[in-house]
């Protein structure tokens, strides 16, 4: 299947993802520039972590309004699958594709560490190869983790089994302690309605290989896969 | 500015430009006349002690430069190392010390900025940072601002960049209370035959400028950081550059872009003394003249007039040689990334800087005169008082603890030794995905994309050693940086080096300079590790108080199968714990010696190459030989600390451990004290003998402490203690205290 990653002007996680889908799933991808007006014929877009135009304003304010964003939205409305990482899920945010806001981290500072993730819903294109309540440990890096949305989205998205993944602690607990920033419900990642576009504040491709120690993120991938196969 | 009138040289204006009347003759000579204002501007930053390296020079000259793996040495932009398969490493250390004194986020950010380019102005891409970074006590009213403002900017800058910061030291000693440092390091990967340099050649070629319009920011800068500071310092704050990461980002893959094409000829930076040190340099080394045609840069504000042009350090701006008829090309690259690109200049074959504004010549000097025939001092130099009192100091007036628990309690608690999770919990250090080893150990780990290489990379310093004995303080910087690659699992390669220091023309000082540089000198010299780079920050001074001695040392090493890397903690139950290298009844300049007795006397511990050389060989040998499964290195906080380390660091569970130490000394020097090449490693018990043939080969003294087992943590009789309650008091001591 051929992967696009979204390069916009400030994401830094472009190159992770690409050589995750090149060099560990061994499939085709390439980059597209946030400036295009047509997408090459692609199965799968990630937008990919960073800071898209410094994130100056509010993360994925600008982004929003990148050239490449009409087709994208064009693409997930005819059912392409469209994954987020974490500055590309506050850009889905920003551009309405998913429900919700960020806001910044509790603590105030940028928190870079290892979390715990439980899986709410495994049917979906980019979960299908987990079981729902599996952990998985996964790396965040960003300073606009804090997810909220209002009283009837978040009832919203529990009615559509909507929530992906909840911060919990090493047993599938969901605790506070266990929530790194502060987000409403634990929530770390969120589907649409169709289940064709993922966001997610983790960092799937940064533990993809047993050389950096954890490949708990190729669930993410292979399911991708699975979908298409 | 048609109406500005430009001020008459006086003597006062020639003392404000911190020039000594011997320079300003110097001047008149060289250019065969009296300066105008934008000139003597010009000179003043050129020959500040910041861009001279007019009092260290001489000095610096001692350093072992060359060596089989080495690219390019001192003089360039960064320092290059060849790691093979046709690909090399490329970096840099740098302070930023003053402007973070002032405008703690600003100044730190900027630093990072700064090393950045110096990076990938040579064709390399970034891939990792580091830092070390001196806070004044932790009961200082501006320690907590201070520390959260440049941990912030680092961390707001080296993010947002996207490369990660994988590892460092953060001190606190009340010498720092006036004077912080920041020294940021970074590293990048380079192609063989893609290295650029910062030279001006082939006259007629356009000079580029690219980057960030050029504001009044930042403007003496590099005079601000030659000078010592006084109550009268934070209304300098105007001159601290604010930095635009994100505008660095766009920079960084316009310039790497356009550097894959074949249209450079030279590419520098503009950090210090901003468009003249990058012109002025550029055509010393090609051995050339650059004209610069001033009203073509881009500007930020309206009447801004040639000696702020030519003195702002505004950030995130480059200058390019191009060869001619590719400006189009170049133009191209630079605004897909909406980046301003502008020709200001050509290069001449005069050998003169000139500066044209609106059609008047505003400067002519020879551009060599600037960057290279700058004075030099050969200031003088003489043995500090205080050492003849801190080498009084003998442990027999020492009464001895009774209780040891406590004691270790409290260290593992000092801001010095304490996990500095949360200064790097800030830092982004995973991303581009190269990051093995994170944060916390002796040395980050990273790989080589594309090759089964790993680079491993440490920097190190005991300010407290370097200011009992500056000579051996400064050797130990050098071989404690190698011996934390090695227990990785890397062979050292090369240093690059930030000398931190008070004010040169004071005599002690020059002493001090004189006696580290030559410790770094002779270690690097026995250990085989050149050094490539780096920089020199005098007048770390405030009314008169000077800091420790801080000769800063990064050291770069060569992992040659990443799979086959090591860390620090232990693994299994049942493993044989050993020591390398010999314990000396010693406790001058220890941390245990500060934090408990409050005494920073003495004599720091000694070091003997020839037994550096023998353990790190060993080490070295046994985890390539995949004999060991943990190596940690003995440094702050002696054997005790160390064994802690080892048992509650692993990411994933903690391990205990029984120590019995068969030795007939005082239980604190037994404990903390902080004897130097010492290893702690662990094996499995089948791999003893094998284990012991190789240190037996490379004559290193070892001795087998203990085993590997339980949840708590016994050493001798002296300390016992469940590993859980040493590791919340090492992990929560910094987090409750900012």
């Amino acid at each position: 299947m051929k992967f696009g990653v979204i390069v916009f002007p400030g994401s830094n996680c472009d190159h992770d993802c690409y050589h995750v889908i090149k060099h560990i799933l061994k499939q085709e991808v390439g980059f597209i520039w946030h400036k295009e007006d047509r997408l090459p014929p692609v199965d799968c877009l990630i937008l990919p972590g960073g800071f898209s135009h410094g994130d100056y304003l509010r993360p994925g304010a600008i982004a929003k309004f990148s050239p490449i964003m009409k087709e994208i939205r064009k693409f997930a409305y005819n059912g392409g699958l469209v994954l987020g990482i974490c500055n590309g899920f506050q850009i889905l945010l920003e551009a309405g594709l998913l429900p919700g806001v960020m806001m910044t981290n509790r603590s105030l500072k940028f928190i870079c560490d290892n979390v715990y993730l439980r899986l709410e819903n495994n049917e979906t294109p980019f979960t299908n190869q987990g079981k729902v309540g599996g952990v998985f440990k996964m790396p965040i890096a960003h300073f606009d983790g804090n997810y909220y949305a209002d009283e009837k989205t978040l009832q919203e998205l529990k009615d559509n089994h909507q929530i992906v993944f909840r911060y919990s602690s090493k047993n599938g607990d969901i605790t506070d302690d266990a929530n790194p920033n502060g987000a409403f419900w634990n929530i770390s990642g969120i589907c649409n309605k169709e289940r064709n576009v993922l966001g997610m504040m983790p960092h799937p491709e940064r533990c993809a290989e047993g050389i950096l120690g954890n490949e708990d993120g190729r669930v993410i991938f292979q399911s991708i896969m699975k979908s298409f196969a | 500015m048609d109406n500005f009138k430009e001020p008459e040289i006086t003597e006062e204006l020639i003392k404000e430009h911190g020039l000594t009347d011997e320079e300003y003759e110097k001047i008149k000579q060289i250019l065969g006349r009296d300066p105008n204002y934008t000139e003597l501007g010009i000179f003043s930053v050129m020959w500040s002690e910041h861009c001279s390296y007019k009092s260290s020079r001489v000095f610096l000259k001692n350093f072992p430069t060359s060596g089989e793996h080495i690219i390019q040495g001192p003089g360039e932009n960064a320092g290059i190392v060849d790691i093979g398969d046709g690909m090399a490493i490329v970096f840099k250390m740098e302070s930023h010390n003053h402007p973070s004194f002032i405008e703690p986020y600003q100044g730190a950010a900027t630093g990072v900025g700064g090393i950045l380019r110096d990076i990938f102005t040579m064709g390399a891409r970034p891939i990792a940072s580091l830092n070390s970074l001196r806070f004044g006590s932790f009961d200082h009213p501006k320690t907590r601002y201070l520390l959260n403002g440049v941990v912030g900017g680092i961390s707001g800058y080296g993010n947002c960049i996207g490369v990660p910061t994988v590892g460092g030291e953060t001190y606190f000693n009340k010498c720092y209370n006036g004077n912080i440092l920041v020294n940021v390091f970074t590293l990048g990967l380079v192609k063989k035959e893609r290295i650029f340099k910062g030279v001006a050649c082939g006259p007629g070629n356009p000079v580029i400028y690219v980057g960030s319009k050029t504001g009044r920011d930042g403007i003496h800068g590099a005079t601000m950081a030659s000078e010592e500071f006084d109550e009268k310092s934070v209304e300098r704050r105007p001159t601290v550059q604010v930095g635009d990461p994100f505008t660095e980002k766009l920079l960084l893959e316009a310039c790497l872009e356009v550097m894959s094409r074949d249209c450079i000829v030279g590419i520098q930076d503009m950090g210090a003394a901003g468009l003249t040190c990058s012109s002025c340099e550029m055509a010393s080394r090609g051995g050339t003249g650059i004209e610069i045609d001033l009203s073509k840069v881009p500007r930020r504000e309206v009447g801004m007039i040639p000696y702020e042009l030519m003195l702002s350090e505004s950030q995130e701006r480059m200058l390019l040689v191009v060869k001619e008829g590719h400006e189009k090309e170049v133009e191209e690259v630079f605004k897909k990334w909406d980046l301003d690109v502008s020709v200001v200049g050509s290069v001449t074959d005069d050998g003169l800087l000139r500066v044209m504004n609106d059609g008047v010549m505003v400067a002519e000097i020879p551009a060599r005169a600037l960057s290279e025939e700058s004075p030099v001092y050969l200031r003088p130099k003489e043995r500090p008082e205080y050492l003849s009192m801190t080498q009084r100091f003998s442990v027999d007036n020492l009464p001895e603890p009774t209780e040891y628990t406590g004691i270790f309690l409290k260290l593992l608690g000092s801001p010095n030794i304490a996990s500095k999770g949360w200064v790097y919990g800030q830092y982004d250090h995973m991303v581009r995905t190269n990051t093995v080893v994170l944060p916390g150990s002796d040395a980050a780990v990273i790989r080589v994309k594309g090759t089964n290489k790993g680079i491993a990379m440490t920097v190190d310093c005991n300010s407290r050693y370097c200011y009992l004995d500056p000579y051996v303080g400064g050797m130990i910087a050098v071989a404690e940086a190698a011996r934390n690659l090695v227990c990785s699992g890397a062979k050292p390669l090369a240093i690059t080096d930030c000398l931190n220091f008070g004010n040169p023309e004071k005599p002690e000082i020059m002493w001090q300079f004189e006696q580290a540089t030559n410790g770094i000198s002779d270690a690097c010299k026995r250990l085989n590790t050149p050094v490539v780079g780096g920089n020199v920050s005098f007048y770390n001074e405030t009314q008169g108080e000077g800091i420790y001695p801080t000769p800063t040392v990064a050291m770069v090493g060569i992992i040659p199968d990443i799979n086959l890397h090591q860390t620090q903690w232990f693994k299994d139950d049942g493993d044989v714990i050993v020591m390398l290298g010999k314990i000396y009844e010693e406790l001058g300049g220890s941390e245990y010696l500060a934090v408990v007795h409050g005494i920073e006397e003495g004599m720091p511990p000694g070091i003997e190459l020839d037994l550096e050389i023998a353990v790190q060989n060993t080490c070295l040998e046994v985890i390539q030989k995949g004999i060991i499964k943990s190596a940690h290195d003995c440094s702050e906080g002696g054997i005790a600390v160390a064994l802690a380390e080892c048992c509650f660091s692993g990411p994933k569970f903690n391990r205990g451990a029984t120590v019995n130490i068969s030795k007939n000394m005082r239980g604190d020097c037994l404990l903390f004290g902080e004897s130097q090449s010492r290893i702690i490693v662990s094996l499995d018990k089948g791999n003893l003998d094998h284990f012991k043939e190789i240190a037996g080969k490379n004559k290193a003294p070892f001795n087998i402490i203990g085993r590997v087992g339980g949840d708590r943590l016994v050493i001798n009789e002296l300390i016992d203690c469940p590993v859980e309650v040493l590791k919340q008091r090492w992990k929560r001591a910094i987090e409750e205290r900012v």
